[in-house]
């Protein structure tokens, strides 16, 4: 067994949500790795969107730390604006978008606005382009640490709406897009109910006991048994990833 | 030749007033006028309302600096270290002053901008159905299409009195050229009563001419041209200027506690006469070679003959 991080086993499980020649609203940070990951193995013509209006199909020259680094527009098919990059989202056609967050809930909605009590709160940068990927992407994939703190019963304020509170509420509320599809962990890996729309574990990483998931998580949750494990990056795997990030600044 | 170029100085003193509602950063990550954003504090201009989709840490230094008394914006921090402490500090704790905070996404503001650029007082979008954003900003009100029913948002045009834009270059008519990813650039141009174009570098009127396609916006729309080489330090300016990840690292860890922030501000900001000095600084501390692009990429000329 290679020796991985963390961080890689959820890039390398983040990049199999991608399906060839998908476009795919990317995003930054783990999910900017899955993309550039899955086009140089199973997905060569998946196409990414960035909200600042790059879209690109082939990887960039040099690492990035933003979307908008010299790298990523060396080469892109195309710089457009933001409003032709949200238009595409908002008419359907981009079939993956992937995000994080600070707080989560047992139906998805994401959190990162503002955390803690009425009153003593910590403020969060804010949506961003979170809410209208969470709003209109054709299937969200959601990837964020495995804290209890962030892993909460329900957040108290919706950045990003996920399942809102469970079944039908996305076509009730008119949001156009499925909704979240996997929320992949530094533990596990979460899909939902088909039917109640909540959060279930898929898999659990190689060498997380079940119990932690259930400790590190705010509500009762549904492990199935034997334990699905999570498959570990092959070595091709994390070849690329430390290509595309040498220093490890977003996988370690 | 009608000219509208002015020094930094002049420019901000002239179009930037206390109270503004300006609107800086709206390339996203690349392109952010921080040359100007230092004047403004530099030359004490409160009062503002800060207008923008993510801005990176720009808005945090000016709330810092004590110079906002609100922001409109869909993200508000520091892109590649997460959070701006002095956003928090002001939120949080109402240090150095109250900051109100209109929550907004990428796409809202977007589609407020365009709204104003159009003259309308609202646009529809499907975004943010659900979110708590609607409970919290008065600017996105749940509604129904007139044809089919079906729910949107309807987001309030978005109107600033300025825009502040940095471009890789312009005429000494404001006419001006952009690439790369521009975001919601050129919505901010057309939205705002002002337009201070923050250039790298003065062209002839041809080299515009040359490539209409390429003119972000149209030199009547623009009230001052300043030119200032470097000027989106740290955010990068594809083809001039690479992106400072380092001042980004060490400007988080410097702000982390409010002295720790008021040595930055002296030392990069209040304690340097202008953006000529700050260049200077930055020279001398051997940043500008490292940031310089060294792969010149040009493009294919475009034929407009006929």
């Amino acid at each position: 067994m290679a020796a991985y991080t963390p961080g890689e086993l959820m890039i390398a499980r983040a990049a199999r949500e991608i399906g060839d020649r998908e476009l795919v609203f990317v995003g930054m940070r783990l999910p900017l790795l899955a993309f550039l990951l899955a086009r140089s193995t199973h997905a060569p013509q998946a196409v990414g969107l960035f909200e600042n209006g790059v879209l690109r199909d082939s990887p960039t020259p040099d690492p990035l730390i933003t979307m908008s680094d010299p790298p990523n527009l060396r080469g892109a098919r195309m710089c457009m604006g933001m409003e032709l990059a949200m238009g595409l989202l908002q008419a359907g056609r981009v079939d993956l978008g992937f995000i994080g967050g600070a707080e989560i809930d047992r139906y998805g909605n994401l959190n990162t606005t503002e955390v803690g009590p009425d009153g003593a709160g910590i403020r969060l940068p804010g949506s961003g382009g979170a809410c209208d990927i969470a709003c209109m992407a054709g299937r969200l994939v959601i990837v964020m640490k495995h804290e209890r703190r962030r892993f909460v019963e329900r957040v108290r304020y919706v950045t990003s709406p996920g399942h809102g509170t469970g079944r039908t509420w996305r076509e009730e509320n008119g949001l156009p897009g499925g909704g979240p599809a996997a929320v992949i962990t530094d533990k596990c890996v979460f899909t939902f109910h088909p039917r109640t729309r909540e959060m279930v574990v898929a898999s659990v990483h190689p060498g997380v006991d079940p119990d932690e998931v259930r400790a590190l998580t705010g509500w009762p949750v549904v492990i199935p048994s034997p334990v699905p494990r999570t498959p570990e990056p092959t070595a091709e795997d994390l070849a690329v990833i430390r290509r595309y990030d040498p220093e490890g600044f977003w996988s370690r | 030749m009608e000219t509208k170029i002015y020094t930094l100085k002049e420019a901000v003193g002239l179009f930037v007033h206390p109270g503004d509602r300006v609107v800086m950063g709206a390339a996203l990550e690349s392109l952010i006028p921080f040359a100007v954003g230092y004047e403004m504090v530099r030359q004490g201009i409160g009062d503002l309302t800060l207008i923008g989709p993510i801005s990176d840490m720009l808005f945090d230094v000016l709330i810092g600096a004590g110079a906002v008394a609100r922001v409109e914006a869909a993200w508000v921090g520091n892109v590649m270290m997460g959070s701006g402490y002095n956003f928090r500090r002001a939120v949080e704790r109402g240090e150095p002053r109250p900051l109100e905070v209109v929550d907004h996404t990428n796409f809202t503001i977007q589609t407020g901008l365009k709204a104003a650029s159009q003259g309308l007082p609202y646009l529809p979008t499907r975004t943010a159905l659900g979110s708590s954003l609607l409970e919290r900003n008065p600017g996105l009100v749940p509604t129904r299409c007139p044809f089919t029913g079906e729910p949107l948002v309807a987001v309030r045009a978005i109107e600033p009195d300025v825009a502040v834009l940095h471009v890789q270059r312009a005429d000494a008519r404001g006419n001006a050229h952009a690439w790369g990813n521009l975001g919601v650039t050129q919505e901010a141009a057309f939205a705002a009563d002002r337009v201070l174009v923050v250039a790298e570098e003065i062209v002839p009127p041809w080299v515009i001419a040359s490539d209409p396609n390429r003119t972000l916006i149209p030199g009547f729309r623009v009230s001052a041209v300043v030119e200032a080489r470097w000027g989106s330090h740290p955010s990068p300016c594809q083809g001039y200027t690479n992106r400072d990840h380092g001042f980004y690292r060490e400007y988080h860890r410097a702000s982390r506690t409010r002295e720790g922030f008021e040595a930055w501000l002296d030392e990069w900001v209040t304690g340097l006469a202008d953006h000529t000095e700050y260049v200077e600084r930055l020279r001398a501390a051997g940043r500008l070679e490292a940031l310089a692009v060294r792969d010149h990429a040009y493009t294919v000329a475009a034929d407009f003959g006929y």
